[in-house]
């Protein structure tokens, strides 16, 4: 019932956007968020748009998670 | 799927369980880790993370599924309202088959009520501009993840001039609990993998008391293998330096002040009440009741009814299942005369529940 998915934003029309994510496409209301733009990802969750995913913090965090790549621990 | 898929890569998930494994190595005892979330139960059953864990790592699951923790005089109140005449009842799916005192919606709905399923409460609101001549009840449940959507509808609602609109509301509030839960003895919890949606409203920082007052280290966490994992990680690196604050794993969606404008929309319709979780009982201040100025929009006082007495299923552990104490297998029933075709409990029904999730991914065998 929580779930909420990251989609992306395909059109935006006064407080509506319509998001898509793997052919799926839904509409979810923008009142909870600011300055979205097309093609940004957008956290959905029942009809609404909850948080904008912020794409540098999305990077630094996969970098994290390359790093132990790096690190040179073998896996069992 | 961008911001899925990357978060799944198997060459880095067994790096960093190699990681977690050396971290713990000479940990002298047993951390017990618990995330408070319907869909990291989820992902931790789905992607098998518990059996891969060292044994100095116990995963335990709190109350982090809004059906499970809804009290079962709210599902008899719903069943009431069903049957009352030029009614429909609007819900999000999970609710149709949790076992009221006597019933569920499920039955309800084959015996003729209106029952109707929807993804959005805003959907509800279309289904009462549609038919004005009925009331339109939707069953409002939910964390600071849901509650925010629940009252813009409702103001989307009054902007509409919609009189026929209402609201039945059991919404509970995330960091309340788990200071319960921190300072419960027989759990012994060591750390914390916060709820990641309800942190994306509230902030990371609705934490910080909870650290500060039971030291008791926070990790924001996705939900994603590789974002379960490294929520693990952060979590074991603070408990082995005995440090407690709050951490942001999900940093892609988790800021530290959460979502200013959700919060204004839940400030506006609610205030904090003391609230009622199935199995655990009343928590002051874990709940969100209507403001005096919304009451046009509250079920509960504008369409009485003659709700039955509530009786809990005999036999279902639900409130050790919710407070982590006891795992799904320690139940009597479970497997046996409880599963997802024919739910005893409503830790069984919601697919985020603990004995659902449990039941689903094989555990039973
Ligand atoms: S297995 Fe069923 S009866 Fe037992 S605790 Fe879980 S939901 Fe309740």
């Amino acid at each position: 019932m929580c779930l909420a998915v990251p989609m992306r934003v395909v059109t935006i029309e006064g407080d509506v956007a319509i998001c898509e994510i793997d052919g799926v496409r839904r509409e979810a209301n923008l009142m909870m968020v600011d300055a979205v733009a097309i093609n940004d990802y957008v956290l959905i969750h029942a009809g609404f748009a909850i948080e904008k995913l912020d794409e540098d913090e999305a990077e630094e965090t996969l970098r994290l998670m390359r790093e132990v790549l790096a690190q040179g621990i073998l896996p069992e | 799927m961008k911001h899925s898929s990357e978060y799944r890569d198997p060459v880095i998930a067994a790096k960093l369980l190699a990681e977690i494994t050396e971290l713990v190595t000479d940990y002298p005892g047993v951390m017990t880790l618990m995330e408070v979330c319907g869909t990291h139960t989820m992902a931790i059953h789905q992607h098998g993370i518990r059996t891969l864990l060292p044994p100095q790592i116990r995963l335990i699951s709190g109350p982090g599924c809004p059906v499970c923790v809804t009290p079962i005089n709210y599902v008899d109140h719903a069943i009431a309202l069903s049957r009352r005449p030029q009614t429909i009842i609007a819900t999000f799916g999970d609710m149709m088959r949790v076992p009221g005192s006597s019933s569920n919606l499920l039955r309800e709905k084959a015996q003729g009520a209106e029952v109707r399923i929807v993804y959005s409460p805003l959907d509800a609101v279309a289904l009462a501009e549609k038919n004005s001549s009925v009331a339109i009840v939707f069953l409002g449940i939910g964390f600071e993840t849901t509650a925010p959507t629940i009252a813009g509808s409702i103001l989307t609602a009054q902007r509409r001039g919609l009189n026929n609109f209402f609201v039945l509301g059991a919404h509970k509030t995330m960091p309340t609990p788990m200071q319960a839960l921190a300072a419960d003895p027989e759990l012994q919890v060591s750390g914390f993998l916060t709820p990641a949606h309800v942190s994306a409203v509230i902030g990371a920082d609705a934490y910080q008391p909870l650290v500060a007052n039971c030291h008791i280290p926070c990790v924001v966490t996705g939900f994603e293998p590789l974002d379960v994992l490294l929520g693990i990680k952060m979590l074991a690196r603070q408990i082995i330096a005995g440090e407690a604050k709050v951490e942001i794993e999900y940093s892609r969606l988790v800021r530290p002040e959460g979502n200013r404008k959700a919060q204004q929309l839940l400030a506006q319709v609610f205030i904090p009440s003391d609230a009622r979780w199935r199995g655990i009982g009343i928590i002051p201040n874990s709940g969100l009741d209507f403001r005096p100025e919304y009451a046009d929009f509250d079920a509960a006082i504008q369409l009485p009814v003659t709700v039955e007495e509530s009786i809990e299923p005999a036999g279902c552990r639900c409130g050790d299942i919710l407070k982590g104490k006891i795992a799904p297998q320690e139940c009597p029933l479970f497997a046996r005369r409880c599963t997802p075709q024919d739910p005893v409990g409503a830790c069984m029904v919601s697919s985020e529940g603990t004995c659902a999730a449990a039941y689903k991914y094989g555990d039973h065998d």
